[in-house]
């Protein structure tokens, strides 16, 4: 086991330069002077403009640029972006409340989802199963905004049971309703998957042997059950809280909650190459950490497993 | 699994329905307080009120802000030599408590006694030529640099790149770091020499780049920015990036417009729509702008019942011709194009009545106004464009162009409409992607098609309309416009000895450029803001800012 985690983490530092690079040199290669729109409907003073570019490297090679970036960023100083602020203090603020909405998504999705894939996997067909089916259904088919929206007017505005927006804190209490609107889509996803795999494992040949051993049905369906149906359970949640930690741009945008999904539009916008590949850089490292994580997992869950 | 039905059913919303009503009413900094009883006019003195903002674009220093996201700020935390009415724009002094000329060529400043910085250091003469030599020394990268012009001795301190920023050359080092023109006689006195005799120069004093800085501000710059001293109605508390600036009433503030309430804090919102969002539900006190998906339908006058206003501010929208392509240099086409255009019914249908067709280069609200300038020709007239489109002969296409991320898809094709019906020539809108590609593309001139420009004053003159747009070289002259009668009036205009007398001929300038049509004025901008029940008095000044000299929070 020890090796295959010291293989993946190696395995981590190609993929988050060949990333990093990419993401760069993207961001380099867009069309447009990045200061072309920092002063409104005129042109900025070529003073301005020489000085950024002299700060920011700009009349250097691309590779040369990128080297200097990566020196920096390896020594903990993400630079600064063209507002002259400091890129790590931003990141510092934002992705925690990123990564507050993403649990807050994920405990939402995970046990609403959970709950109601071992309700009707267990139960089998009748009323609630087929309540579930549609009402995944509909969630899977709306887009995204259309719930935030949805939810923002009625339950903030109408009903005024929630803050419209959410303050610039990101309390947990404030954060249920935007994760509920995040988590809804992977909510429908986690229920069928659920229902599927206790649908299937509940004809196993070892659950016949426990309900015949005598064995209550809590122990047979929490330990027995549950076990193996979670395993591809898992494998999405796992993946799925990678993704949900890269941000959440629209979800972010209607409830105004400051994470990285806007701080990486707004750099895309401003040709801010420091900014995005900054929060790249982070975002690769969690995800392949938080897929390392999940890959460990199994082999708690399922001993038949084993890594060398 | 014999458990009844109903509950599993029941379990599931209803949990969901608790755990979403559990957070009602948590909001540690809500400012969604009881608005009942709101009696006062004078309001709670020691009440917070918060603003909409957007980041500012570069660290808070007078000198190099222009943009709108963090002038809010630096207006609220700097008070210049003069200051403009909220109302009619006409600026008056503010520190300054006289400035005397005889020949509009130099000029005498005496200020107020008695103003201090917020760090408690006195303001004085010397304040402010430091701060203008820092903001008009190149190398210093300032964008208000260029207001300087004017002044004498400006050669000295702020060079040009021969070939432009993106070239290999670099600018030369500025012979000199002060400029000649500036000179401090006493602690309450200095005296400004133009280059040349410029009556309208003392209008500039009231915008961002002429503010004073602290002696603290040259010994440590970065501390400075952290922050900022200014000498206005607030000072500096703290600030979060991306979040919000807060700033508190300066208490020893001597000059007139003291703030009836004591917190100001501009909030940060990631997208117009929440902002607006926030502001119906009562958790942000001001918008100054109501974004599209409000204005529509007059939606914003329903969700924010008499809470709303819409006013004129000095803004104008207009299409310019890139007179460096052949294919635009016939004069009568582009008069045949402006008589194409059918503002009314496009100002009434696309912008619900929110913009004012315009009738001139020059917008309504700007002292120098003159109705009518632009005559019969921006009168939509279908019969008299086909004329003017024969003389000139032109059978090709129209192409219309301007950025797509602006929202302006909508009254483009609506105009391109309107021409290609009123014409009878084809007629395409072709955006291009960014904002900031298209300035690159105007800077660079490489435009083909006709593209959106405008105009928003930065001083209130109708001197700031002509001479930045208009004359050959102009800063703003995107377009390559060149007319020697027209640069002839504005150098005679330039010199004339008294402001009234100079505004008659920008006037007159303004009436050749209805020869030759180097842009067509489509409207003049009006600007819809919205208000929380927390707040009274709440207006939009002509610089489209909350003025936060009325402003009252409710007890």
């Amino acid at each position: 086991m020890g090796r295959y985690v010291l293989r993946r983490l190696l395995q981590l530092i190609p993929v988050f330069i060949g990333t990093t690079f990419l993401i760069y040199w993207l961001v380099w290669s867009l069309p447009g002077d990045p200061f072309a729109g920092k002063c409104g409907d005129r042109p900025c003073p070529d003073a301005y403009v020489s000085m950024m570019q002299d700060k920011f490297n700009l009349n250097d090679p691309l590779v040369v640029q990128y080297g200097k970036y990566m020196l920096n960023l390896i020594q903990g100083d993400f630079g600064q972006n063209f507002r002259l602020q400091d890129v790590g203090t931003l990141i510092g603020n934002a992705y925690p409340n990123t990564v507050k909405l993403a649990v807050v998504a994920l405990i939402i999705e995970a046990i609403i989802g959970l709950s109601a894939g071992i309700l009707t996997g267990l139960r089998g067909r009748g009323f609630l199963d087929n309540l579930t089916l549609v009402s995944t259904l509909f969630l899977i088919s709306l887009p995204v905004f259309v719930t935030g929206f949805v939810i923002q007017l009625f339950f903030g505005m109408e009903l005024g049971w929630i803050k419209a927006t959410v303050s610039a804190k990101a309390p947990w209490h404030e954060l249920i309703a935007p994760g509920f609107v995040l988590g809804s889509l992977s909510m429908a996803y986690v229920t069928r998957l659920t229902r599927t795999s206790i649908a299937e494992n509940k004809r196993a040949d070892y659950v016949r042997t426990a309900v015949a051993k005598g064995l209550p049905q809590s122990r047979v369906v929490g330990v027995h059950l549950l076990r193996n149906s979670a395993i591809p359970v898992l494998t999405f949640l796992g993946t799925d809280l990678g993704s949900l930690m890269g941000g959440a741009i629209v979800t972010e945008g209607i409830f105004d909650v400051k994470g990285i999904g806007n701080l990486v539009f707004k750099g895309i916008i401003a040709h801010d190459g420091v900014v995005v590949t900054g929060v790249v850089a982070l975002l690769v490292v969690v995800y392949l950490l938080s897929n390392l994580l999940v890959d460990m997992l199994y082999a708690v869950l399922d001993p038949r497993i084993r890594y060398d | 699994m014999r458990k009844p039905r109903w509950i599993a059913a029941s379990v599931m919303p209803l949990a969901l329905a608790l755990t979403i009503a559990g957070c009602a009413g948590g909001g540690d900094d809500s400012n969604s307080g009881t608005p009942g009883g709101g009696t006062g006019d004078a309001g709670d003195p020691n009440g917070k009120l918060s603003a909409f903002g957007t980041e500012p674009e570069n660290p808070l220093i007078p000198g190099n802000t222009t943009e709108s996201g963090g002038s809010k700020v630096i207006r609220a935390l700097w008070t210049g030599l003069t200051e403009y009415d909220a109302v009619t724009g006409e600026s008056k002094n503010a520190h300054a408590d006289k400035i005397e000329t005889k020949d509009s060529k130099v000029f005498t400043v005496k200020l107020k006694a008695g103003w201090k910085f917020h760090d408690g250091t006195d303001v004085k003469a010397k304040n402010y030529v430091d701060a203008w030599n820092f903001t008009a020394y190149s190398p210093n990268g300032q964008q208000g640099a260029s207001f300087f012009e004017q002044v004498a001795g400006y050669k000295d301190v702020h060079t040009e790149d021969p070939d432009g920023a993106s070239g290999p050359q670099a600018a030369p080092e500025p012979t000199s770091k002060t400029m000649s023109g500036l000179k401090v006689v006493d602690d309450s006195t200095f005296e400004i020499t133009l280059s040349d005799s410029f009556s309208v120069f003392p209008l500039k004093f009231g915008y961002n780049p002429f503010y004073p800085l602290p002696d603290s501000f040259f010994t440590d710059q970065k501390a400075f920015e952290a922050k900022p001293i200014g000498n206005g109605p607030f000072k500096f508390v703290s600030r979060t990036p991306n979040a919000d600036i807060t700033l508190a009433r300066n208490d020893d503030y001597k000059g007139e417009g003291k703030p009836k309430f004591k917190d100001l804090v501009f909030k940060i919102f990631e997208t117009n729509e929440a902002a607006y969002t926030a502001t119906v539900a009562g958790e942000l006190d001001f918008l100054d702008t109501v974004p599209a998906s409000g204005i529509a339908g007059g939606k914003y006058k329903v969700d924010l019942k008499d809470r709303n206003g819409s006013t004129p501010y000095m803004g104008n929208q207009v299409l310019a011709f890139p007179l460096y392509q052949a294919q635009w240099q016939n004069v009568d086409l582009r008069k045949a194009v402006s008589l194409a255009i059918d503002r009314k019914s496009i100002t009434e249908k696309i912008f619900e009545g929110t913009r004012l067709p315009a009738d001139g280069w020059v917008n309504p609200a700007v002292p120098g106004y003159v109705k009518g300038q632009c005559g019969d020709l921006c009168t939509y007239n279908p019969e008299k464009a086909k004329e003017y489109l024969t003389k000139s002969g032109f059978k090709g296409t129209i192409e219309l162009t301007t950025n797509a991320d602006g929202g302006h898809k909508e009254w483009m094709t609506a105009t391109c409409n309107s021409i290609k019906n009123a014409l009878g020539l084809e007629c395409t809108y072709n955006p291009i992607p960014t904002f900031a590609e298209t300035r690159q593309k105007i800077n660079a001139k490489q435009v083909t098609g006709i593209y959106r420009a405008g105009w928003i004053a930065d001083y209130p003159s109708i001197e700031n309309f002509m001479n930045q747009l208009y004359r050959t070289g102009a800063s703003s002259n995107d377009g390559d416009y060149s007319n020697k009668k027209l640069d002839d009036i504005l150098v005679k205009a330039d010199a004339a000895p008294t402001v009234e007398e100079a505004n008659k001929l920008y006037q007159e300038g303004e009436r050749i450029l209805a020869e030759d049509m180097p842009a067509i004025p489509l409207w003049n901008q009006t600007a819809q803001y919205g208000w929380s029940e927390r707040i009274d008095n709440a207006r939009l000044s002509s610089l489209r800012e909350l003025d936060l000299t009325t402003v009252t929070v409710k007890k």
